[in-house]
């Protein structure tokens, strides 16, 4: 079992930290994990996005062509990773910010009204976390357990007030 | 034992730290700034320092002075950096001093660009600075190997009292992968009877490399070359991957050697016995890999650099069998997928990519 996905979006809209989470959630489920980056010179509010790799074998490549699924939460993300896609996959969209009028229909396009779910949770920088739910059904090697248990790694030792609301909103996102 | 989420340069950083490095001198430089950056943080709860040159040739001088007092030291770069540190590489090899010296390598040549690249192999293998001299180059192609090296790097360089490289690229320094932090392996080493450390109650001692006379020359430098001799023999290092029954085989390093792996199992889905060398030791060249290959009908080398490697797979081959080379550059990287079809263009097999 392996899942190749890309997390794109503005700077700052925590792309590379759900890229981070995933990483940590199949780590700590005892998988292989690559968290790749796109490095390079970035400025405030230019695009960021990473990939992830999880597999139940060892990882080789890390040089991705397609993905199997991704996130996308804004419009030039949208329009850069949509062909990315393996027929088939998944792409998980923040409907509030992306028109998805250029679309395909050989892949299944997840749309996710996040304005709406992070304002009903009262804080809207969880619209990453929103998306990384409704992910998180397409996923063959993680689980909302293991999703759980980096959220408690990567945020709730620093920040224990924030493990909560991470849940819901990863909770709220499922249901997509 | 518990991994650790790190990335590659972080995990250099740490296998540093508990390979007992007790000094770092560096400047940062994307996309190798990680390791001073972890050390930084770090290293001073072991015990240890970081110092920030004001540039790359300080750092390098500095750890010429460290390493001269028997301390474990450490300084990384990136390719412009790397080249602003050949004087004292040369210097290094020349008074023997052992000093573990990272280069995680981005696009060249020149100021070039922050990709990932291979395009150092030459610089990094054949000397680099000025005069007859080689360093051990390691070549890691993953995370935990990045750690389980720069381990290695520091026994190999206090055995032979030489500068030894680590030479990554921009992808394994910046891809985070589960470390698992082993422990220092026990290695018998020679004692550092010629450290500089203050004199008193012992016969003075002097790190020196400069001769007044070509006769002296002459025998420094035969003594030199009987110990990078000694290496070659002793040191080769790679990896066999799926050989045993080999008709064809790639040749890569660093991130190509992952690539070729995946490389190898999309061969082997469409029933060409395809097998890969992966080089650990650059220098010494693993020439020993390639003495017998009765089966081999041809060698694709895989790099991202414009063809480097390939000449040592050819001396090693003595020509024997055809070799083609695969390569991308300029920053950008190369997939399975592409070796797969070259490897098929080359040698005019029939796959499906």
């Amino acid at each position: 079992m392996i899942d190749k996905i890309v997390l794109a979006g503005f700077g700052g809209q925590g792309v590379l930290f759900i890229g981070k989470i995933l990483a940590y959630a199949g780590m700590l489920d005892e998988q292989e994990v690559c968290w790749i980056p796109s490095y390079g010179p970035e400025m405030r509010g230019g695009t960021a996005n990473c990939s992830v790799i999880i597999s139940d074998e060892a990882i080789n490549s890390t040089v991705l062509e397609h993905a199997d699924s991704g996130i996308v939460l804004n419009q030039p993300a949208y329009e850069k990773f949509l062909p990315f896609i393996k027929p088939g996959g998944t792409l998980v969209v923040n409907s509030s910010v992306i028109d998805t009028t250029n679309s395909r229909d050989d892949i299944e396009i997840v749309e996710v009204p996040t304005n709406e779910i992070t304002s009903e949770l009262g804080n809207p920088s969880l619209a990453n976390m929103v998306c990384l739910g409704a992910l998180l059904n397409r996923l063959t090697t993680a689980k909302l357990s293991s999703i759980e248990k980096a959220i408690d790694e990567v945020v709730a030792k620093k920040r224990p007030q924030m493990r909560e609301v991470n849940i819901t909103a990863v909770k709220k996102g499922m249901a997509y | 034992m518990r991994r650790q989420l790190l990335k590659g340069n972080e995990a250099i950083a740490e296998a540093a730290i508990r390979s007992g490095c007790k000094l770092f001198f560096g400047y940062p430089i994307t996309p190798s700034t990680e390791i001073i950056e972890y050390l930084s943080r770090n290293l001073p709860k072991a015990g240890g320092a970081v110092l920030q040159g004001e540039d790359e040739i300080a750092s390098i001088n500095m750890c010429y002075g460290a390493a001269a007092t028997g301390a474990r030291v450490m300084t990384a770069s990136s390719s412009p950096g790397y080249s602003l540190k050949q004087e004292g590489m040369s210097y290094l090899a020349a008074a023997e001093l052992p000093v573990v010296v990272v280069n995680i390598n981005r696009n060249g040549p020149g100021l070039g660009g922050l990709g990932p690249s291979q395009g150092d192999y030459f610089q990094c293998t054949k000397g680099g600075g000025h005069g007859d001299y080689r360093t051990i180059v390691l070549a890691p192609s993953k995370g935990q190997e990045m750690y389980d090296y720069t381990m290695k790097a520091f026994d190999l360089a206090d055995k032979y009292r030489t500068p030894v490289v680590i030479l990554a690229d921009g992808m394994l320094g910046q891809t985070m992968e589960p470390i698992e932090f082993k422990e220092r392996p026990s290695v018998e080493l020679p004692e550092k009877d010629w450290v500089t450390t203050g004199c008193i109650g012992r016969p003075k001692r002097k790190i020196s490399m400069y001769n007044l006379t070509n006769e002296a020359g002459e025998e420094i430098s035969l003594k030199l070359q009987a110990k990078f001799n000694k290496m070659k023999d002793l040191e080769q290092q790679w990896e066999n991957y799926c050989t045993d029954d080999a008709e064809y085989l790639l040749v890569g390093y660093g991130t190509c050697g992952r690539v070729g792996k995946s490389a190898v199992q999309l061969a082997r889905q469409q029933g060409i016995k395809l097998g890969l060398i992966r080089p650990i030791t650059l220098w010494p060249f693993p020439e020993k890999a390639f003495i017998s290959l009765p089966k081999i009908k041809g060698i694709l080398t895989v790099e991202l650099n414009a063809g480097q490697m390939v000449e040592d797979v050819k001396l090693a081959v003595k020509c024997s069998i055809p070799v083609q080379s695969h390569t991308r550059v300029g920053g950008m990287l190369l997939s399975e997928n592409s070796v797969l079809k070259k490897l098929a263009e080359v040698f005019q097999l029939e796959v499906r990519v």
